[in-house]
């Protein structure tokens, strides 16, 4: 009798500390009840922030990203010029709330790779060698997170950045697909993330058909990689309609209302 | 050879507008015998000629245009002047000086301090050097007066109308003077703020309206409108 009280105690704990045993039931269906190639509900907006160039805000699931853009402008320090094309200056930040336990709101080692990788990841959409010697900056600020981020900040810089005027090849979108329980999910959210077997994030141009971002965590086989690839193209592919309608939302406020 | 959006219609970075023997115009681009929109905004065509009128911009100088900036600090050879574009633009001390400049003995901040504004024209420009000013013709020089209005640079044309038609008509029914600079600055200078305001009135329905017809007909009749119910009260 005792024995067993103790163990539903435990069972209980193991609850509250977030670690289920089951990321997927038996009728595939994951802990925020999303089937396996289901999206979390993704909220855009843009030209949220008047003071900013451009501006874009982003919620996906519990996720909440702010994004705003500055230039092409004279760059600072002078030295980071570059004589024949523009230089991306991007900033990933998580604000110290952002987490379960409070984060440092100094730029920790994680930031700064994410920075670079996002910088990567967009750097391919602009026509940088159009403003040489200048400086495009790019601040995405992570205000909740909830797995995904990197993806979901590429998705919010590449909206800001078309709302600040800046010519782009094409608007880049973001998404990840990975593996729990040995299933292939698409959209991973931060337990399946820390608890699941891979995660595969991809930054993809839809009407170029061209990938600006390819990471994987975790192991899958060759056979898994390439299904995972799909998906996420995918899911890239939903939320590219998703940002072309928040883009045009704006003007087409105005219209509507004229009409009236 | 397919065109893929009509006349005035809106598209995004990345959408594809025409397929073959076009030119790529403004905000638009080339790859592989396709045109694609690079910006926001509105598809036109004009002949063979593809190109968009985006909603938001930056200014690009082009020698020639008249531009509105100001002055972000003196060096000994001259100013440094913010123009709204991507790059500061240089205000020679030479230029504004009569012959006898000498950097040593000319108090450049008692012509022009930082912080003032001044009306000027883009003498040259050609990204990698920084555009240069002139003030040496009537009309351009320090702003004493007025009112400043900001659109974005791609809206000019509109704010101007066909044949100067819009700026014409605003002057005319509210009394002020307007000097458009092409990087999206706006002087407004009336007898009173009242004329001022009504100006600015018009602008702001512009800008908010920039894509629709028939407009300068509208801002007309707003602004008559305003003028009797000022005048009733």
């Amino acid at each position: 009798m005792k024995a067993s009280k103790k163990k539903t105690k435990k069972d209980k704990e193991k609850k509250a500390n977030k670690k289920p045993e089951k990321l997927i039931d038996k009728k595939g269906i994951r802990l925020d009840g999303r089937k396996l190639d289901e999206l979390r509900p993704v909220k855009l907006e843009v030209g949220v922030l008047p003071n900013a160039d451009g501006s874009a805000y982003l919620e996906q699931g519990k996720n909440k990203i702010l994004v705003g853009v500055y230039g092409p402008k004279e760059a600072h320090p002078r030295h980071i010029a570059k004589q024949d094309r523009a230089v991306i200056q991007c900033r990933y930040h998580m604000a110290p709330f952002s987490v379960d336990e409070r984060k440092s709101p100094a730029p920790s080692r994680r930031d700064v790779e994410l920075s670079k990788v996002i910088r990567e990841a967009i750097e391919p959409a602009i026509f940088l060698e159009y403003y040489p010697r200048t400086a495009i900056q790019v601040y995405i600020e992570i205000l909740q997170a909830d797995g995904g981020t990197r993806c979901a900040g590429i998705t919010t810089a590449s909206l800001a950045l078309a709302d600040a005027g800046i010519p782009m090849r094409d608007l880049v979108v973001a998404c990840a697909a990975g593996k729990a329980d040995g299933k292939l999910i698409v959209d991973l959210m931060d337990t399946e993330d820390k608890i699941g077997e891979a995660d595969v994030p991809v930054a993809f141009m839809p009407n170029l058909n061209a990938i600006t971002l390819l990471q994987m965590d975790g192991t899958l086989s060759i056979d898994e990689f390439e299904k995972t690839i799909g998906m996420a193209l995918d899911g890239c592919k939903q939320i590219y309609a998703l940002q072309k309608e928040a883009l045009k939302s704006k003007y087409i406020a105005v219209k509507e209302a004229e009409e009236e | 050879m397919p065109v893929y959006y009509e006349k005035k219609q809106l598209v995004a970075p990345g959408d594809l507008l025409a397929e073959g023997d076009y030119v790529p115009g403004d905000s638009t681009y080339k790859e592989n015998g396709k045109i694609y929109a690079s910006r926001l905004g509105l598809v036109d065509y004009d002949g063979k000629r593809v190109h968009i009128v985006a909603l938001k911009a930056f200014y690009i100088p082009a020698p020639g245009d008249l531009v509105i900036g100001k002055v972000v600090e003196t060096t000994p050879g001259g100013w440094i002047i913010d123009i709204k574009a991507p790059h500061f633009a240089r205000l020679r001390a030479s230029d504004v000086v009569e012959r006898s400049f000498k950097p040593e003995t000319t108090d450049l901040p008692s012509i022009f301090d930082v912080g003032d504004l001044i009306i000027a024209k883009v003498v040259a420009y050609d990204r990698t050097r920084d555009p240069l000013l002139t003030i040496r013709e009537p009309g351009l020089g320090k702003i004493m007066r007025g009112l400043l209005f900001e659109v974005t640079p791609t809206k000019i044309p509109r704010v101007i109308g066909r044949q100067g038609s819009m700026v014409s008509m605003i002057k005319r029914e509210t009394g002020c003077q307007l000097t458009i600079g092409q990087n999206g600055l706006i002087l407004i200078s009336g007898r009173s703020s009242k004329d001022e305001r009504l100006a600015v009135m018009a602008l702001r329905k512009i800008e908010a309206e920039s894509h629709t017809s028939g407009l300068t007909d509208q801002v007309n009749e707003m602004i008559k409108k305003e003028r009797e119910a000022n005048e009733s009260k």
